[in-house]
């Protein structure tokens, strides 16, 4: 469980990137800051490796503030995966992977062996371990971020904008596999993004923020879509328009949902097995 | 045409051979004096380059040394120096002021190398728990080598030009042909001199020019061979 206690992180030109901000991450869910640029998200989940110090406020992981911790070991103890990969782009795809279990000292060829492993998790082919990141596609490069991220076997993973890159298909792709090594591996993931589908699908628990990273809603996607806020929240999920905004209309083979742009998007079935 | 011939046949003449200071013992000289230089403001400028770098404090000191040092005159920093330590250290007096002419490409090399890789990179290789000396060590340090060797490259050839002039204060280095052709009149021993140091400085450059491609990290290289 990560607790934000009344973050706040001011910078020395007197603008807050985050105001007197408190939040509760569940363990073993994922939790998605969503919100424009400005919102401070990447600012929020920068705190929780120590990337940025807060002004003011604590942050606890499981009960203990990370400030009484070496930030170094701290973010050893975090994957992240960051928006352009952030590889090294002189070292292979496998010593890459390897990176964080070289840095707390396992051996060579036992850490490269691990890293195969942590390959195969996220559904790269072994043939390019031997690869430089610059010879892979953009999804590929991602693929390996989040192998690198998770490498350690950390309990905590920070997502920024991960898929933020990459062309649409691919995207999609990533996030359906992100779905799968989630029920899979159970870790706590905060993913940062400012696509609401996104947040939507991937999120257990989805914190809209608006600038300054004030709350506008926290919730799970259907409390959100079911029942906005306020109207920030209602224009920002899109819940007047495009594919949230669906009619029912009727036709000879029974009723169907129909989406903003005239879309038929589905048929209405009676005592459906919907979760919520 | 007539006194290139005379050149040529001044550099390969028994009087450049064996007179009072035999060629191959003023190139060894010229180039003893031009390395020992270049090492000796590597050793000072490596370090300093790489912590402006990395740390991006002092980088306006950096620059403006940088700059500066293009206008400070080579002869008359030599001469200063020398009257300065005195003539009986001429050696040490020269030496100084070509590892003075030395440090600031070199200084720009190493902090420009080190500045110049990607800084979502280096975030990157402090998010995944790199310390500030691994960061340096493992990913800036290998990723800005290029530029450095770049650096070392326009001190040494800076060097080995300016080492001429030693032949004003000292009767080393291929300087003393020029300074003793010009008393003497002998216009090919001036040009024939002046030859050598030309190939001496094209050598190095291209010996430099092959290293700077040497050092470029193989998967950075990998991205020029594929998109090409």
């Amino acid at each position: 469980m990560i607790e934000f206690r009344s973050v706040t992180k001011t910078y020395p030109d007197g603008t807050d990137a985050v105001a007197d901000f408190s939040l509760v991450v569940p363990a073993h869910t994922t939790t998605v800051l969503v919100g424009s640029s400005g919102s401070g998200k990447t600012t929020l989940l920068r705190m929780i490796n120590r990337m940025v110090e807060p002004t003011s406020g604590t942050i606890e992981i499981d009960g203990e503030s990370i400030a009484d911790r070496d930030p170094v070991r701290l973010r050893r103890s975090i994957g992240y995966v960051l928006q352009n990969g952030g590889l090294l782009p002189h070292h292979r795809v496998v010593d890459n992977v390897a990176t964080v279990l070289r840095l707390e000292g396992t051996p060579k060829n036992e850490a490269r062996q691990q890293a195969l492993e942590v390959l195969d998790v996220v559904g790269l082919d072994r043939r390019l371990a031997d690869r430089y990141p610059s010879q892979l596609s953009g999804g590929q490069q991602q693929r390996v971020g989040v192998a690198r991220a998770l490498a350690a076997d950390p309990n905590i993973l920070l997502m920024d904008e991960p898929f933020g890159a990459v062309d649409p298909i691919v995207r999609s792709e990533l996030q359906t596999e992100t779905l799968r090594l989630q029920q899979q591996l159970h870790k706590t993931i905060v993913f940062v993004t400012h696509d609401i589908d996104e947040a939507f699908l991937l999120g257990d628990q989805v914190v809209i923020l608006s600038t300054g990273a004030q709350v506008a809603q926290i919730g799970s996607p259907s409390e959100i879509i079911e029942n906005p806020a306020d109207d920030f929240v209602a224009s920002f999920i899109g819940a007047e328009r495009g594919a949230r905004a669906l009619h029912t209309k009727e036709t000879g083979h029974g009723t169907v949902l129909v989406d903003g742009t005239g879309r038929t998007q589905g048929r209405l079935v009676e005592g459906g097995q919907g979760a919520a | 045409m007539e006194l290139f011939a005379e050149a040529l046949a001044w550099i390969f003449s028994s009087d450049a051979q064996s007179g009072s200071l035999p060629l191959s013992e003023a190139i060894a000289t010229h180039l003893a004096f031009t390395f020992v230089s270049v090492l000796i403001a590597a050793a000072i400028a490596v370090p300093a380059g790489w912590v402006v770098g990395h740390t991006g404090r002092g980088r306006e000191a950096a620059v403006a040394l940088s700059g500066a040092a293009r206008a400070v005159p080579s002869f008359g920093l030599v001469l200063l120096l020398v009257l300065v330590f005195g003539v009986t250290h001429k050696v040490g007096a020269s030496t100084t002021a070509f590892v003075l002419l030395a440090i600031p490409p070199i200084l720009a090399g190493a902090y420009s190398g080190v500045e110049a890789v990607d800084r979502r990179v280096v975030d990157g290789a402090r998010a995944v728990g790199m310390t500030p000396r691994q960061v340096l060590g493992r990913v800036e340090i290998p990723l800005g080598l290029p530029l450095l060797i770049g650096g070392l490259r326009s001190a040494t050839l800076q060097v080995v030009a300016t080492v001429t002039l030693a032949g004003y204060v000292g009767s080393w280095g291929l300087g003393f042909y020029i300074v003793q052709g010009i008393q003497i009149r002998d216009f090919a021993q001036i040009l024939g001199a002046a030859l050598v140091i030309v190939v001496l400085a094209v050598l190095l450059d291209l010996l430099f020019a092959l290293l700077e491609r040497a050092v470029v990290p193989r998967g950075v290289r990998a991205r020029h061979e594929t998109s090409s």
